[in-house]
């Protein structure tokens, strides 16, 4: 048992059927990689859940009122008083949501089953109704995403117990138990003190800070026994419990000594929980601790490692980092209507308009006497516009010219007016992402975040020096911006460059080529339509930075010496006129 | 953050505690935990506006009733996804579609007045939501228009806000409303986390039981806070005590008086919580880094964290 290798299939089948056993309990279970296992697996998992129990797909474009509920209009008219619409989730009270392409799902809508989780409940606050309804549910995430930015939002998968990656498994083989005799996980004992230390020493072993697993390993230990039919756990038990919760969240592995070296940075605990220090003593640490951390670390996922080391990820246990939370939001979903004027782009919600001024027409003809011209009584404050979680935000692109001596001291002011503009992102719900271009190629250093401690991670390592191939960088930039315009947003580059190219689009060096490739790149960019600044950073102007300016039919900024504040300011006047205009 | 929530119980007008932390460090449950360890308020019986009986004529409802009641202190949580109308306030749908009576239905705000107002994920909540919870939190007072009808009521709340700063920032406005802000970190030590875990099945396979086990403990917080509540107003503070908060205001160059007084406020609050007469420096460090820690000016140079920097001032200032 001890070290076992990881079996992405059987786990997932072990994941699945303990998932089954306690739904509710163990919240959810998500499962990455589209296939047929995939497909087979989760008709397996609704063969195994109770017969009785509702399972409802979730359409990922739901909004808030199918989701939580709110007022039935229809039956409100008819009936002359409030009737609540129930939504979704307290629907499936008991039961089990499936949620497809769950790498999409907007955190909104996250958000609102991460509550609904914690609380076991529904609180509606909506178009004058307020309910508390029961929705005790488990989530079957199914994730598509394909690469490692793409993950469901991290505020969901927290709190199902297992994640599950079939990507790459492509045996069809479930080797499949018939369903045995088990007993209910409520009828196993609780773990004991050995037990309990053993999770908690490989959770940390394993740099897993969250809670919230060692709560889920507990409750999947006790599936795991009820389902070979005990009564009690035993060390199979734990070391499954560990292999499927703990080690997919890994986000370090296990050190040589002993974990009692961790810093004890925390309060001494509460008086009342000294109770049971006898076997606390380190020298002599069980072996059921080490048994049940190698069972873990075996399994921990293969990729774990080099995510630790970009030093971008922290780990499975944030469900893959800022970054890809963002950008799976972004997809053109509409984020449904509020209260608001149809003015300046808001399109009217006329559907949602004529929901808001619905229940008050009695009362306003009442008021203002019949008027048969007049069927419907709207007025100001019914009127919703409609909004589009893209209309939301901009990504302001930087495109830094790293090349040469003195990109040092341009790296230092962009990453200034980067850190400014991040502070004022919330304001203006911006987005920022970073392209260097040095050397031969370009590179994306920070993809749009609205994080500034992501961005600070990012920035304090960016690098600097070598030659100058403005073309690869200005299509790194394009392709930045084309993509967030597929994701709804509105892109905006900032070229901070003096111009002078030298390193041609195929990577040859040469000023010649490489200013017609800059040209050509730029040209491109004019025709995507990308609005945009030219920086010209060089401490003489000369021409060349207006030059590709005009081919980018962008604006041209000659800032010799720009220090952030000053580049900040002068960005954001431009960008302030070129969304206005 | 326990610390803090105390604080704010102790002087609601410290303005609100903004917890940070990462995903399962339990900052929900332990801001949810606060209303169980409040001493009662009064009000006047009927009320939907948590009405003080000394201040009727503030308060937008006709009582019939003399009586005053003793309520508990109200935790609201804005759940993600309510809608602007139960938040504020809105005629009430069943009497308008029923009777066509135009009447005030109070909202979150009305039902959170005196207490507090729990917002998870603050992150998350909609822009023109936050913006109207500032401007309540700003005025104190809650203002409704609607379909002709104008109402006005008091609406004085601590805002306890919960988010993940990997998440995105919440913008400065928003920051420098709060009071304090603390950062949450899961225990490390293994012996705490079986703790967590003992107490959770504790919790799960005897929930009256486990709550009755812990009333005790949950009165001694409850007089605690109601001994703090009442002595506050009379604390004494040194003048030494008041202008080592002014230099260290500027040693760590926080924004504002706000800063200042917050400081103060929370010192004192600290002070009459342990049941001490008058405030020390002891107290005035312990609460520094939660009263001043998202006030900082942002150093584009300066990586260190706030927390760290906070207490670097102090180890000069007072080493």
């Amino acid at each position: 048992m001890n070290g076992q290798p990881p079996d992405p299939l059987s786990d997932a089948v072990m994941a699945a059927r303990l998932f089954a056993l306690d739904p509710l309990g163990l919240g959810g279970i998500c499962l990455r990689g589209a296939g047929p296992v995939r497909d087979a697996l989760l008709e397996r998992i609704k063969a195994d859940l109770p017969s009785d129990m509702p399972v409802r797909r979730m359409p990922g474009a739901i909004t808030d009122d199918r989701l939580l509920g709110g007022l039935d209009i229809s039956a409100s008219l008819r009936a002359g008083k409030a009737v609540l619409q129930t939504g979704l989730l307290s629907e499936t009270d008991g039961g089990v949501i499936i949620a497809p392409m769950a790498e999409r799902l907007s955190e909104t809508i996250a958000g609102r089953m991460g509550q609904a989780l914690d609380w076991q409940a529904v609180q509606v606050e909506r178009d004058g109704i307020a309910a508390e309804l029961q929705a005790a549910i488990g989530v079957v995430l199914l994730d598509d995403g394909l690469t490692d930015e793409e993950r469901p939002p991290a505020a969901l998968t927290e709190r199902l117990a297992f994640h599950c990656d079939l990507t790459g498994v492509t045996t069809l083989d479930l080797r499949d138990v018939a369903a045995e005799d088990s007993v209910s996980p409520t009828e196993v004992a609780e773990l004991d003190e050995a037990m309990l230390k053993a999770l908690a020493a490989t959770a940390l072993a394993l740099g897993v800070r969250s809670v919230r697993p060692l709560l889920f390993a507990m409750r999947a230990a006790r599936a795991s026994a009820a389902l070979a039919d005990r009564n009690a756990v035993a060390e199979s038990d734990l070391a499954m419990a560990a292999r499927l919760v703990l080690a997919p969240r890994a986000t370090q592995l296990p050190a040589e000594e002993t974990t009692d070296a961790e810093p004890d940075d925390m309060p001494p605990p509460e008086p009342d929980d000294a109770g049971d220090s006898d076997d606390a003593d380190a020298a002599d640490a069980p072996p059921l601790e080490d048994m049940i951390l190698a069972a873990a670390a075996a399994c921990v996922p293969e990729d774990m490692l080099s995510r630790i080391g970009d030093g971008v990820h922290r780990g499975a246990s944030q469900g893959g980092g800022a970054g890809n939370r963002h950008k799976s939001k972004l997809r053109g979903r509409p984020l449904g209507a509020r209260p608001g004027i149809p003015r300046g782009g808001a399109r009217l919600a006329l559907i949602d308009t004529l929901r808001a001024a619905a229940p008050w027409q009695t009362l306003r003809r009442e008021e203002e006497g019949e008027d048969a011209e007049r069927k419907i009584r709207i007025r100001r404050p019914d009127l919703r516009v409609r909004r589009f979680e893209e209309r939301a935000g901009t990504v302001t692109i930087f495109v830094v010219d790293a090349s040469g001596s003195s990109a040092l001291a341009r790296l230092a002011e962009a990453k200034g007016a980067i850190e400014l503009m991040l502070a004022q992102a919330y304001v203006k719900r911006a987005e920022v992402a970073l392209i260097a271009f040095r050397g031969e190629g370009a590179e994306l250093l920070l993809p749009p975040t609205r994080s500034l401690t992501r961005a600070r991670r990012v920035l304090a390592e960016l690098p600097g020096g070598g030659g100058t191939p403005l073309a690869a960088g200005l299509e790194a930039a394009q392709a930045l911006g084309e993509q967030a315009v597929s994701h709804g947003r509105t892109p905006f580059l900032v070229v901070l460059t003096d111009g002078k190219a030298n390193v041609a689009r195929d990577g040859s060096p040469g000023r010649k080529q490489a200013r017609a490739d800059g040209e050509t790149a730029a040209r491109r960019i004019a025709a995507t339509g990308i609005a945009g600044v030219v920086v010209d950073i060089s401490p003489r102007a000369q021409g060349e930075a207006e030059t590709l300016a005009a081919a980018m039919r962008a604006e041209y900024l000659p800032l010799p010496r720009a220090d952030a504040a000053t580049l900040h300011r002068a960005v954001d006047a431009v960008q302030q006129q070129t969304v206005a205009a | 953050m326990k610390r803090a929530l105390l604080i704010a119980a102790v002087d609601p007008r410290i303005g609100g505690v903004m917890v940070f932390g990462d995903r399962g460090t339990g900052k929900s449950t332990a801001a949810r935990a606060l209303s169980a360890l409040l001493p009662p308020m009064r009000i006047v019986e009927g009320s939907r506006f948590n009405c003080e009986p000394e201040h009727r004529e503030d308060y937008p409802e006709e009582l019939k009733s003399k009586r005053v009641r003793r309520v508990p202190v109200p935790f609201v949580d804005l759940p993600l996804g309510a809608t602007e109308d139960r938040v504020v306030g809105a005629l009430d749908l069943e009497r308008a579609l029923g009777k066509g009576e135009k009447a005030f239905e109070p909202g979150l705000l009305a039902r959170a007045h005196r207490g507090f107002l729990y917002i998870d994920e603050i992150n998350l909540l909609e822009d023109h939501l936050v913006d109207l919870l500032l401007d309540v939190a700003a005025s104190g007072e809650n203002l409704v228009e609607r379909e002709g009808l104008s109402v006005r009521h008091p609406a004085r709340f601590v805002l306890i806000g919960s988010g993940n700063p990997e998440e995105g920032e919440l913008r400065p406005q928003l920051l420098d409303r709060f009071g304090l802000s603390v950062e949450v970190k899961t225990p490390t030590d293994i012996e705490q986390r079986m703790e967590i875990m003992r107490r959770c099945n504790a919790q799960e396979r005897d929930a009256q039981g486990f709550a009755e086990e812990w009333q005790k403990e949950d009165a001694k917080i409850l007089r605690q806070i109601a001994r703090g509540q009442k002595a506050v107003d009379k604390m004494a503070v040194p003048d030494t005590v008041l202008s080592d908060a002014a230099e260290l205001c500027v040693a760590v160059g926080a924004d504002g008086l706000r800063g200042e007084l917050t400081l103060m406020r929370a010192s004192k609050a600290l002070a009459a919580l342990e049941g001490k007469r008058k405030v020390t420096r002891d107290h005035l460090i312990a609460v520094a880094p939660m009263a001043l820690r998202h006030r900082l000016r942002r150093d584009v140079l300066d990586e260190t964290g706030s927390t760290a920097r906070i207490e670097r001032a102090i180890d000069e200032l007072f080493g």
